[in-house]
């Protein structure tokens, strides 16, 4: 199997870079904006502005063809050499700015418009976004259609992109595809803005009365976040389509923010998965398909789209993160979970043998009695587990009459009892409970106390050397 | 504007405020003394935040003006610190407490400009002062409630303003919170300082304060507690709002 993938990696060429670099590139300028627009817990915006800003780039881009027809700007030339990667700088220099502008207005337009229905609308904030985005990129393809003899856009593209094609799309003479350009230059602005306002981002994100106190106009910062998401997604948008804009603007800043609690850790871990996901989507587009399609009999299947499987990888680092994360991580919290439980076992059955060897020393007749609370036979596989690890420990002795509890354990199980009598003392003289009730809450309560609580407990009691049932509340050794 | 005081740390002339053209407050009239710690007391709904964030311009008033020492906000912002109310952010956000606090020299720091060292030693200098210096890394959603109060206190008191505007501090607090921040209070005063307090808890407001200002949509009374704080103005203060003004209030947001 794993020859098979390094032979169907094999077929991995030039273009094949550049695609992953278009994707990445175009992954890596989403995250900047993808994080912040996440902290203000506005992630849905930028879904939104996704599709808003489809009519925008549509006018922009017939407006600039529009301009080249009537002459007012020069149209693509044909010549050669340097003097054509120049040529094709500026011309697509020239487009982006245009669609930039174009996508930063509808986007910002979008975010009023949503704000105005919001507000008179008098509906909640995430339906007016809904109503607007919806109408918006209803909008957009409309225009599409309606210009479609002029603006060589295909609704589909749109869409889904098409990051293979862009791939091709080179600039001049050069192999290197102006989407690289493009997107290169949009991660580069999106780094160097964060850098710069990175103080202004964080209080007018976390604390925007306080920014405004301090003259800061969060408003401001707000519309200019729109425009930057807004001009960073028409970036992306070629080569990777509306739907996948949303998931890099937040799958790799959501899978970062699990994995870290520091912001400007967070930022970065963003660009990293997102690097990550994008060149990890390419390598499985073109191996897992057919790999598993040649076994599910179709070996026509050569791949599959890049951009589709560069949200899959991305998915899964944020799964990997869902998991793994070293403070929200559900491994860590199963971990804690399985820990506590072992240790209440353990606890519980030093705590058993400690009453069952009390109650021999008083009472021997009792003893058989109670005989089964140290049988191995009668327990559970993980009081077992439990059992077999105080064994280790030397906190019990197997012997051929049943276990008994070592010096240590018995230390360990007075402390135990010490807790659970002490909180039986303790319930009894703030509550009118029955015994048994005391008994029942002591029992889960016993294995949380520790000294600090146990020594305010008991000298809240006086001190006390019996606990409501007339059992004597042990010491252990070292504390006497 | 004759009738400002230069001297007084906030002075509000004939302000009325507005949500959507409902007014929630009506031609407050009020200069603060200087030097004392004033109780902002009223119920729910009297507009006391509102008051807060008028004046600091957070939300507009229709009409009237405010000065800060003689001078309008915008040049005297650097002199006055605003504690906002503790639920009005998100304490998930990523950052420690000591972040949040540098929070409070963004202003000093200007645009571009990163904190360096020097504004992290005052901002833990100020995190001391509230008891809090060892919680200086902790992040701040796994501080209590009341410690997230108390970082919010140590941010308005890094900007050693002259005057402080704090919304509801003593809001679900813990004890030791409550005493840290009287005994924090006193310190300011004592410093000259001028503090302006929202505060819901009657019983308190003889012990805390000097002043009390009495506000329920409109001004009812101010001055020093001993001679303002009457059983009198309290039942006027908490006697129901006045009807009339909420009918002319609900017109002039329908008409």
């Amino acid at each position: 199997m794993f020859t098979e993938f390094f032979k169907r990696l094999s077929v991995w060429e030039g273009i094949d870079t550049w695609i992953a670099v278009t994707g990445a590139l175009a992954a890596m300028a989403c995250a900047l904006p993808g994080t912040w627009l996440l902290l203000r817990r506005q992630s849905l915006l930028g879904d939104a502005l996704s599709h808003a800003v489809l009519p925008g780039i549509v006018l922009a881009y017939l407006g600039v063809s529009w301009m080249e027809e009537i002459g007012w700007l020069a149209a693509p030339a044909t010549g050669s050499g340097a003097a054509r990667v120049a040529e094709g700088m500026s011309l697509v220099a020239r487009r982006q700015l245009a669609l930039f502008a174009g996508a930063a207005l509808s986007g910002v337009f979008a975010a009023v418009l949503s704000e105005v229905i919001q507000r008179w609308g008098r509906v909640e904030r995430s339906a007016a976004l809904g109503v607007v985005f919806t109408s918006m990129f209803a909008l957009g393809l409309l225009l599409i259609r309606l210009f479609a003899d002029r603006a060589h856009l295909d609704p589909g593209c749109v869409l889904y992109g098409n990051l293979e094609a862009t791939a091709f799309n080179r600039l001049g003479d050069t192999t290197i595809p102006q989407a690289v350009i493009v997107n290169g230059g949009m991660l580069l602005v999106n780094a160097l803005l964060t850098l710069l306002f990175f103080k202004e981002l964080r209080l007018s994100t976390f604390d925007p009365d306080l920014a405004a106190a301090q003259g800061m106009r969060p408003s401001l910062i707000s519309v200019a976040l729109m425009s930057v998401t807004a001009a960073t997604v028409v970036a992306a948008f070629e080569s990777v389509g509306a739907i996948l804009v949303i998931a890099m603007l937040i799958i790799p800043a959501a899978t970062a923010r699990l994995l870290s609690d520091r912001l400007s850790t967070i930022l970065f871990l963003g660009i990293v998965v997102a690097a990550v996901g994008s060149v990890l989507g390419h390598v499985m587009a073109i191996t897992l398909p057919a790999m598993i399609c040649s076994r599910l009999g179709m070996p026509q299947v050569e791949d599959a789209s890049t951009a589709g499987m560069m949200t899959v990888a991305a998915c899964g680092c944020f799964l990997l993160a869902v998991f793994l994360s070293p403070r929200h991580g559900m491994a860590r919290a199963w971990y804690e979970r399985w820990r506590l439980k072992l240790r209440i076992v353990r606890e519980d059955l030093l705590g058993g043998l400690f009453r069952r060897e009390e109650a021999a020393s008083s009472q021997p007749h009792a003893a058989n009695r109670q005989a089964t609370v140290g049988d191995p036979v009668r327990l559970s596989w993980f009081q077992r587990l439990g059992r077999q690890s105080l064994i280790r420990q030397g906190l019990i002795d197997s012997g051929s009459h049943g276990d008994s509890l070592t010096e240590s354990g018995t230390a360990a199980a007075q402390d135990l009892v010490r807790s659970h009598r002490l909180w039986e003392s303790y319930m009894a003289r703030h509550f009118a409970l029955p015994d048994a009730r005391l008994h029942d809450t002591a029992e889960k309560v016993e294995h949380f106390l520790g000294p600090e609580l146990q020594a305010e407990i008991a000298a809240e009691l006086d001190q006390p050397t019996m606990d409501p049932h007339g059992k004597v509340i042990p010491t252990p050794p070292e504390r006497l | 504007m004759s009738n400002h005081l230069d001297s007084s740390p906030l002075s509000i002339h004939d302000m009325t405020v507005a949500y959507q053209r409902r007014p929630v407050l009506w031609d407050i009239d009020y200069s603060a003394p200087s030097g004392k710690l004033i109780a902002i007391v009223g119920p729910n709904g009297a507009g006391k935040s509102t008051l807060i964030k008028a004046v600091l311009q957070l939300i507009p008033a229709a009409s009237g003006d405010v000065v800060f020492f003689g001078k309008p906000y915008r040049e005297q912002a650097g002199r006055i610190g605003y504690v906002p109310q503790r639920t009005s952010v998100d304490w998930d956000f990523p950052i420690d407490a000591l972040g949040v606090v540098a929070m409070g020299l963004y202003r000093k720091i200007g645009w571009f400009r990163p904190v360096t060292k020097k504004y992290r030693l005052q901002a833990l200098a100020a995190l001391e002062r509230v008891g809090l210096a060892e919680f200086a890394s902790r992040q701040i959603s796994q501080l209590s409630g009341g410690q997230q109060q108390r970082v919010f206190l140590a941010r308005a008191l890094v900007q050693d303003a002259d005057l402080y505007l704090m919304d509801e501090p003593f809001a679900g607090v813990d004890a030791a919170t409550e005493r840290a921040i009287v005994d924090l209070l006193r310190e300011l005063r004592a410093a000259g300082k001028t503090a302006l307090v929202v505060h819901h808890d009657l019983q308190t407001v003889a012990e805390y304060f000097d002043e009390v200002l009495l506000l329920n949509m409109r001004l009812i009374a101010s001055g020093p507690v001993e001679q303002v704080f009457t059983t009198e103005n309290l039942r006027r203060t908490y006697g129901g709002k006045l009807a009339l003004l909420d009918q002319v209030g609900y017109r002039m947001s329908h008409k």
